[in-house]
């Protein structure tokens, strides 16, 4: 029999209706390997105190109704800047020490309704600032594949958790490379819905006009099963999309991707690329002719762009954002930010300015309108752009610090397409120095369905979806 | 020296919608215990998010079309960004450079037409209260407003007197009842008024001056906006006699009222002013209002107060009459159904409603008509009809004039006939006397 952690949820929900393990069984695995491994990967920053409580409700449930929900009995981490009612969200910073929602975040709701079950909520950079979980005030994450580099981030505890094999799935959210740069570092599979695809409420703000909530698991098909649910119009957030959710496991379980066109983005080989990571995209458009598909090289604008745009709309947003953290009505005085928190409330301050406002902001904003143009213009030729999602494998723990743009440098590949907002599965591809490297796999707007098909095809044709050993590695 | 004051007006009207702006809690926050009515959206607690208001929006589309704006086929919100602690998410969501409506006009007594900038939408704060608890001085935040929804109308500089400016506020107060959207109640606060004030001076030797702008904040009544403009026309005039002192781009000041003294003085100049940081709301996506959705609202819109008016004058009820009828709510359509009902008098009613002869506040029709059965001895109401009966007849006031006395039996029959003979008979007759002679 495979082990408890190693299930897909097909897997999981496979066992809980055969008999073969219950949930309760299935949640006290996880506990014990949190409890086991937590303490050196500080992947976990608390635990639901009631999962066993609602492990066994889905145990009396399978026992009287069977698996009639979607995500019945799966065992979820959940990023930490998601609200969830009776356990603290602290967005992984200091101000929110202790602080208990009083409301719930459509994106864990729908979970719950869905069947999950939340294990606990996961370590990020604090208030998703960074690219590396180190600017967490609860210390850094770090990668199970080696201890001594980062997992990324933001949401490098919820990729974490998927790499070391602490919950089945888990859920992040991506700003720019949120969800795919930790996912990459890590070697897991992210996910990152259209923007609007999902909704917004109950999760920390960063950059609101960006902010994409998505999942980490260990296959496109576990990813696709957890969007199926949590996609969709929300009434409390006014731009989610009002267009009909796909089914997003509709086109996956191909193997052939004829038919198919995709751009391969010039620019995403930067110059100073190392050889060996180079060769790994080189070799990942390769199996993707293999399967069928057409890959030409295309040109796009240099990201470096991208990296102007993005940091000035982010901390302009961040920075109104940030306002509420006053200390009157939840959460602690201002003196609690970080350095890394008040950096980019400072800046967005500055960008947005009486007298800077239009050399900044409004500029920013037309450079974002011209990469949709430019991207629009690909996608009318081509199914998908891919490239790498980060310029090099994880980097080391303290590689953040006095990097003040560390995170820009290090998801240079991914800005463009989130500030179009647009969608795009991030999937292993190829290791160097024993650490895994991350494909993006990119479509327009409201591709979810195409950009996870392709991925799919990807994945279940090569063999770099690959587990560590805690116990070798730790 | 020639001095001619400009005022431009800012008016905030609170409206009366059943939720607030951006959540669905209770609009209506007067007198309710404090934080009773808040939600993670007002209390901007993490992770909310705003849903805008379509009944609050389209009052504020009412509103502009009846101050004959253009309604801005692309419109926007925008955060407007400081720190206050009655502001829980440290912006409030207002609306800069693409409001709902703009470029309109309202008319004044005289003819003369004021200019309207801008209407636009935004949330009203919540309230402090400085109060003592436990022997303590304590602050105290009630956020059962925060979030209410709030129109701002701003007029051109154009108004200069305050008495033009009293009567544009009037009119204003009036028409937002009128379209039944917000209640305007002063004394809750449900209408606030700042005046911004300067002079145009004229010297003799022909140059032109301009004495520096002066905002005037939160004033909760006519006849205090009304005092603080004059006080601040007498005030820019004295120094600028003293001083010289011009309008710049930089000297812009924000000046408080104080009620009892019955003075302004100085909040803040522009050097301390505040940048608000104002960019575009990025969780509530851009508006496009479409033709048809304009058009709809349009045709909803009731009669607005001068257009009543008028057609009251148009159907031959004097304008003194008409505008007693509109004051006291006799609304036209509600009058015209009586008449129909009942054969009521328009201009008759509006005295009787003048003279508190009628309570408005019960059944107008019946009071009338019981008021007409026990013979009718209001003398101005006589006299108007009399003087009808007199116009209408010059050719019989000349006989009469010409010494012919006996046709004033001509007058008390027609106007016995008019009332249906429920007039007294003595009153009667000595009114057509009074008046014939007069």
């Amino acid at each position: 029999m495979k082990e408890l952690h190693t299930l897909s949820i097909d897997e999981v929900h496979d066992g809980l209706k055969s008999g073969e393990f219950t949930c309760t069984q299935l949640v006290q695995h996880f506990l014990n390997r949190i409890e086991k491994y937590n303490p050196k990967l500080n992947i976990y920053l608390s635990l639901n105190p009631h999962v066993l409580e609602e492990a066994a409700l889905v145990d009396k449930e399978i026992s009287e109704k069977g698996i009639n929900r979607p995500l019945l009995g799966i065992p979820v981490a959940v990023k930490d800047n998601f609200l969830i009612p009776g356990m603290p969200t602290t967005a992984s910073s200091h101000i929110l020490e202790g602080f208990m929602p009083q409301y719930e975040s459509t994106v864990t709701k729908k979970l719950k309704q869905a069947g999950a079950v939340i294990l606990g909520k996961t370590n990020m950079d604090a208030f998703a600032h960074g690219s590396s979980t180190e600017t967490s005030d609860y210390g850094p994450t770090l990668n199970p594949w080696n201890p001594e580099h980062l997992p990324g981030g933001s949401s490098g505890g919820s990729a974490a958790a998927i790499a070391a094999q602490l919950a089945t799935v888990s859920i992040g959210s991506e700003t720019a490379g949120s969800i795919r740069q930790p996912s990459a570092w890590c070697g897991t599979t992210g996910f990152k819905p259209t923007y609007g695809r999902v909704s917004r409420y109950g999760v920390v703000a960063m950059g609101s006009s960006l902010d994409s909530p998505g999942p980490i698991g260990r296959s496109v098909r576990d990813c696709a099963l957890v969007t199926n649910v949590i996609s969709g119009q929300d009434q409390y957030d006014a731009t989610t999309s009002p267009k009909e959710v796909e089914e997003y496991t509709k086109d996956l379980g191909k193997d052939t991707l004829k038919g198919m066109k995709i751009a391969l983005i010039k620019e995403y080989l930067l110059p100073d690329l190392r050889q060996d990571v180079k060769e790994a995209m080189l070799n990942a458009a390769n199996k993707l002719r293999e399967l069928g598909a057409v890959v030409d090289e295309v040109s796009l604008m240099d990201p470096k762009y991208a990296i102007g745009v993005y940091t000035v709309i982010q901390r302009s947003e961040v920075s109104s954002n940030l306002a509420r953290y006053d200390g009157i009505r939840f959460g602690h005085e201002r003196d609690r930010f970080n350095d890394e928190n008040k950096r980019r409330i400072m800046l967005g301050t500055y960008t947005l300015s009486a007298g800077y406002y239009d050399a900044y902001y409004k500029k920013a904003q037309a450079v974002r309108t011209k990469i949709i143009n430019e991207l629009d213009k690909i996608f009318k030729n081509y199914d998908a752009c891919i490239g790498l999602v980060s310029p090099g494998p994880a980097l080391k723990v303290g590689a953040s610090k006095n990097q003040p743009m560390f995170g820009e440098m290090e998801d240079v590949l991914v800005e463009q397409s989130s500030i179009a907002g647009l969608t795009s599965t991030g999937v292993p591809c190829g290791f160097v120095d024993g650490l895994p490297l991350g494909l993006q796999i990119t479509c327009a707007q409201f591709n979810e369905a195409k950009a996870l098909s392709i991925a799919d095809c990807y994945q279940r044709n090569t063999n770099f979806q690959l587990f560590p050993n805690l116990e070798e590695n730790l | 020296m020639k001095y001619s004051p400009l005022i431009g007006l800012e008016v905030h009207a609170e409206l009366n919608t059943a939720s607030k702006m951006f959540c669905s809690c209770p609009a209506d926050h007067f007198g309710k215990t404090p934080n009773s009515q808040t939600c993670p959206v007002c209390l901007g607690l993490p992770g909310a998010l705003p849903i805008p208001n379509k009944k609050a929006i389209e009052s504020c589309i009412k509103i502009g079309l009846a101050l004959n704006c253009l309604i801005n086929r692309l419109s926007k919100f925008d955060r407007k960004q400081y720190f206050y602690p009655d502001l829980p998410k440290g912006y409030q969501i207002s609306q800069y450079d693409q409001p709902f409506c703009s470029e309109g006009s309202i008319a004044l007594e005289s003819g003369k037409i004021i200019g309207i900038e801008r209407v636009h939408q935004e949330e009203d704060t919540g309230k402090l209260q400085h109060t003592v608890l436990n022997g303590e001085k304590v602050s105290l935040v009630d956020y059962n407003r925060s979030g209410v929804p709030l129109v701002e109308i701003v007029s051109k500089p154009d108004m200069e007197s305050s008495n033009e400016a009293k009567e544009f506020l009037k009119k204003i107060h009036e028409l937002v009842r009128a379209l039944d959207v917000s209640n305007a109640d002063m004394e809750k606060g449900e209408m606030r008024l700042e005046p911004t004030v300067n002079v145009r001076i004229e010297k003799n030797d022909g140059s032109i001056h301009y004495t520096p702008l002066v905002e005037v904040k939160n004033i909760n009544s006519f006849s205090f906006a009304s005092s603080a403009i004059d006080f601040e026309i007498k005030r820019q005039i004295e120094e600028f006699e003293k001083t010289g002192i011009e309008k710049s781009d930089t000297n812009k000041t924000t000046r408080g009222y104080d009620s009892v003294k019955k003075i302004t003085f100085l909040q803040r100049t522009k050097e301390e002013a505040k940048d608000y940081r104002y960019f575009p709301e990025p969780d509530i996506p851009p508006f496009i209002l479409e033709e048809d959705y304009i058009s709809k609202i349009r045709q909803e819109l009731p009669l607005l107060p001068d257009q009543e008016i008028s057609a009251l004058v148009a159907e031959g009820v004097e304008l003194k009459y008409a505008k007693i009828l509109y004051a006291n709510k006799v609304s036209l359509l509600a009058y015209n159904r009586h008449k129909e009902e009942s054969g009521i008098d328009k201009s008759r009613l509006a005295s009787l409603i003048a003279n508190k002869k009628i309570d408005i506040s019960l059944d107008i029709a019946s009071q009338y008509n019981k008021l007409g059965q026990v013979g009718v001895t209001d003398k101005t109401e006589l006299e108007a009809l009399v003087r009808k009966i007199l116009d209408a007849n010059p050719e019989v006031v000349q006989e009469y004039k010409k010494g012919k006395t006996n046709v004033a039996g001509f007058f008390v029959g027609q106007a016995m006939k008019e009332t249906q003979g429920k007039a007294d008979p003595k009153t009667l007759n000595s009114v057509v006397l009074e008046i014939l002679n007069h």
